[in-house]
């Protein structure tokens, strides 16, 4: 078996695992619980496999270009988290070991209903980015001890504050008591773009050839809908978006019948929304930025440049940095820090791919 | 009466910067107004943002919009006199409410630990209580020895028929947030100190060259002290691969004529010498530049000799009477998928090959392609072998040099942020107090725990303790009240 067929399995696992979830907060039977749970656990054991697979095999794939190498080398250069693909495999990984170790911490199945969609979000993500899964080459660039270091822990964080965004959206609408409200609206909002652009990127998907297809975050970004050369196009589209979020605003509050009849508290969602935040802001900030400037002294000599992605992960730091000094020393608490850790996630989407979007850098994937 | 207003005067300044309030109004400032420079090219040609801002103004309007945007500050806003200034504010902030709250810290890691009654202890956020079957020296020597266990080290206060221990642990980790607040500072004084004290400049340095001087403009020479000189440069591809795979520059430094280092950079892997260090950055071609061709010539079985030849010029390969002329050259040679014809497929130097026309006695001539990337492609029959080593002297390595004499502050805040950090969120302050009363064949034990984070940790910690103490006083579980 190889390790892509292996990634599929686990794709489909988690898709699956996320039917589950949704079906258990609905019916609310132990065992559909246990189901989800377990189809976590066997996509996740799939997932470490293949990871380990693809690791394995581009150790021989650098041994080949490199024989000289020694086995600590080629094992750091092997490091599956080179491109695109690889490292949101790896998010997806991240996110699922810390969901996993949430829920059995805490012994609430219910936090999977709002995790799993934003794995299977990365996974349909992966096909309509039209990243490649091919193992690439090393650009000198990243020919460095750092790289395995930085991604890592960076993208453990990443998925930490994934969780706290999960956490978080979950308890507003939880503690939302009429639609007029404005961290409501806020929620419509920011849960509709979610879903838009994903929809807006599987228009985009279906509507390139596969040779296009394979520049599709670069260069038809979201072209065949909203940024559309067609005026109509666009305006449809604007139209159509509108009356999603406007639905999603009617609908959602919902949620928050389906929420209550679990056993789910909005004092257990604020206290996972903290949790992953304490968990991945130390993280982020020792792998993402303190690392990220040390390699980048070490490669280029100077540490600090104020390129897009460093400035995008110094805004992602300051508004975590927020979050924690609004909660422990102002005392902020419930709807206001939730909305905090909604735009910290929003700041890390924009320093993961947002920013490739705009220009290629020396973060770009090695697109170019 | 003068006196007394400057007090207040002071003491509002000092509580307008010792206040979270601040902190959170800069926080905000400073993440929203740093987007703005990830949108404006920062140090761009004027041009390129015009034509971008035309695209959100509309054409008329965006050389206006430029102007504007320019006089703030937002073409080079990392460096404008504001943003500076929200840094110094934010500082400022960071030592003065670091200042003001680290004496009520100290106090609390200082005050001593003291024993609490039953009472005090059953409105402790974490508390159990438990009987024993058992004697109370029994049960605080199991106790005592389950919190050694756990690497507490206890105090206790005995009265008639009460035993009380009490211990605390991990209350320097209230210190973390502090060494956190410090560590942003030292990376704050070590960039400053870079600033004033160090330089980034670059030098484009064509094979075979030397300096004496980099640049931090084209108009700006820095003296290096020494003399750095390029012996050559290379690019590595991936097999059958137009990916590189490294590039490298062999540098020499000399000084007063004596060369003192010879170093291969490599990008991650650059040189030092005396505080200046030589990155590999970037490389190119000269424009309009001639070139040696290196040649590794070696009969059948014999040894290896290298020569150095212009286009036109022959060379013999020893003792074979066979004689080569170099007659062409190519960048990036390739051979045409549909037509089958040789071609050069790039200006830069990504598959160079020389053409060499063969002659021997009795034999037609004959001219073959021998490629730098493909060794093979230099075996003659006969077992004679011409390796193309390198076109030498065309290309040239762009180096960047700096000198910061504020890095190594950098890498220590950096560390000291990482352990703060690590401590600050992970480590806690945790109290526990046991109070024993009974006498010697019945117990009753009140556990009380606090602290100021991991709850959840702390409670299963106390839990453990509890099972190691009475599985060693029963042999079981205690009976729970």
């Amino acid at each position: 078996m190889t390790s892509s067929v292996l990634f599929d399995i686990s794709a489909g696992a988690y898709i699956a695992a996320m039917i589950t979830y949704v079906i258990y907060l609905v019916v609310r039977n132990r065992t559909t619980g246990i189901v989800a749970t377990s189809i976590t656990i066997f996509g996740f054991v799939c997932q470490t496999a293949a990871l380990a697979m693809r690791w394995v095999h581009s150790y021989y794939f650098w041994m080949a270009s490199n024989p000289t190498s020694g086995f600590v080398e080629a094992t750091l250069r092997g490091a599956p988290l080179r491109n695109l693909y690889e490292s949101l495999i790896f998010f997806v990984w991240s996110l699922m070991l810390i969901h996993l170790i949430f829920e059995f911490k805490y012994k609430n199945r219910s936090l999977g209903a709002f995790v799993t969609p934003l794995a299977a979000l990365a996974l349909l993500f992966i096909d309509i980015s039209g990243a490649t899964k091919e193992i690439q080459p090393l650009i000198p660039a990243l020919q460095s001890n750092w790289l395995l270091f930085h991604v890592f822990l960076s993208f453990i964080g990443y998925a930490a504050f994934g969780v706290s965004f999960g956490a978080a959206t979950a308890y507003i609408v939880m503690v939302t008591e009429s639609k007029t409200e404005k961290t409501y609206i806020f929620w419509s909002i920011i849960t509709g773009i979610f879903i838009l652009v994903l929809v807006g990127m599987g228009i985009d998907f279906l509507s390139l050839s596969s040779a296009e297809r394979a520049e599709l975050f670069q260069n038809h970004f979201l072209k065949s809908t909203i940024r559309s050369s067609s005026g109509g196009v666009v305006a449809v589209s604007s139209i159509v978006s509108v009356a999603f979020i406007f639905l999603l605003w009617h609908l959602g509050i919902r949620l928050k019948k389906v929420l209550e009849g679990l056993n789910l508290t909005p004092a257990m969602l604020d206290e996972i929304a903290y949790k992953s935040i304490a968990v991945g802001f130390p993280l982020f900030t020792i792998g993402g930025l303190l690392m990220g400037a040390i390699w980048a002294n070490s490669a280029w000599g100077k540490y600090w440049t104020w390129d897009p992605k460093e400035t995008w992960s110094l805004i992602t730091w300051f508004v975590y940095a927020l979050y924690l000094h609004a909660r422990f020393v102002a005392g902020w608490r419930g709807k206001r820090v939730a909305i905090l850790s909604v735009v910290g996630f929003i700041a890390v989407i924009f320093t993961y791919l947002g920013v490739n979007l705009v220009l290629s850098g020396l973060h770009a994937y090695g697109s170019g | 009466m003068e006196d007394k207003e400057k007090k207040d005067i002071f003491e509002s300044i000092w509580k307008f910067f010792a206040s979270v309030r601040l902190a959170i109004v800069v926080l905000i400032v400073l993440a929203g107004s740093s987007i703005i420079g990830t949108i404006v090219e920062q140090k761009a040609e004027p041009a390129k943002n015009i034509t971008l801002l035309a695209k959100f103004f509309g054409d008329s309007a965006a050389p206006t919009v430029y102007n504007i945007f320019a006089k703030l500050g937002f073409m080079d806003m990392y460096g404008s006199w504001w943003f500076t200034t929200f840094l110094a504010v934010f500082s400022v902030n960071l030592i003065v409410c670091s200042i003001d709250r680290f004496p009520k810290t100290w106090r609390v890691i200082k005050k001593p630990q003291k024993p609490l009654s039953d009472s005090a202890i059953k409105s402790m956020p974490i508390r159990k209580d438990l009987t024993f079957r058992t004697g109370l020296d029994t049960a605080k020597e199991q106790f005592l020895k389950s919190l050694k266990a756990s690497r507490y080290r206890v105090n206790e206060s005995s009265e008639e028929n009460t035993v009380r221990l009490y211990t605390q642990k991990g209350r320097y980790a209230r210190l973390a947030v502090y060494v956190v607040h410090l560590s942003i500072l030292l990376i704050f004084a070590g960039a400053i100190i870079g600033v004033r004290y160090g330089f980034k400049g670059y030098l484009n340095l064509p094979e075979g060259r030397s300096s004496s001087v980099a640049y931090i403009s084209p108009t700006e020479p820095i003296e290096l002290g020494f003399v750095v000189k390029c012996n050559w440069y290379d690019t590595q591809y991936y097999v059958d691969s137009d990916t590189p795979r490294e590039f490298q520059s062999e540098l020499s430094i000399f000084e007063n004529g004596k060369e003192v280092l010879k170093k291969t950079i490599e990008v991650n892997d650059p040189l030092k010498y005396k505080g200046i260090t030589f990155f590999q950055s970037s490389y190119g071609m000269m424009p309009d530049t001639v070139g040696y061709f290196v040649l590794d010539i070696a009969p059948a079985g014999g040894p290896e000799k290298r020569v150095w030849l212009r286009l036109g010029d022959s060379f013999e390969i020893p003792g074979t009477g066979i004689t080569g002329m170099i007659n062409d050259f190519s960048t990036a040679l390739t051979r045409d998928r549909d037509t089958g014809k040789l071609n050069t497929y790039s200006k830069n130097m990504v598959n160079p090959a020389v053409a060499i026309e063969f002659a021997e006695p009795g034999r037609d001539t004959y001219t073959g392609w021998i490629l730098k990337r493909y060794p093979d492609t230099g075996f003659l029959p006969g077992g004679h072998s011409v390796k193309f080593a390198d076109y030498w002297g065309v290309e040239y390595t762009g180096l960047q040099v700096t000198k910061d004499p504020g890095v190594w502050l950098i890498y220590l805040a950096s560390t000291l942020m990482g352990v703060g950090l690590y401590i600050c969120f992970f480590i806690s302050h945790k109290k526990i107090w046991i109070n024993i009363t009974g006498n010697k064949k019945s117990v009753r034990v009140a556990i009380g725990g606090s602290t100021n984070r991991n709850r959840i940790n702390f409670e299963k910690e106390i839990d453990k303790i509890i099972s190691r103490a009475s599985e060693s006083i029963e042999g079981g579980q205690p009976s729970k009240k």
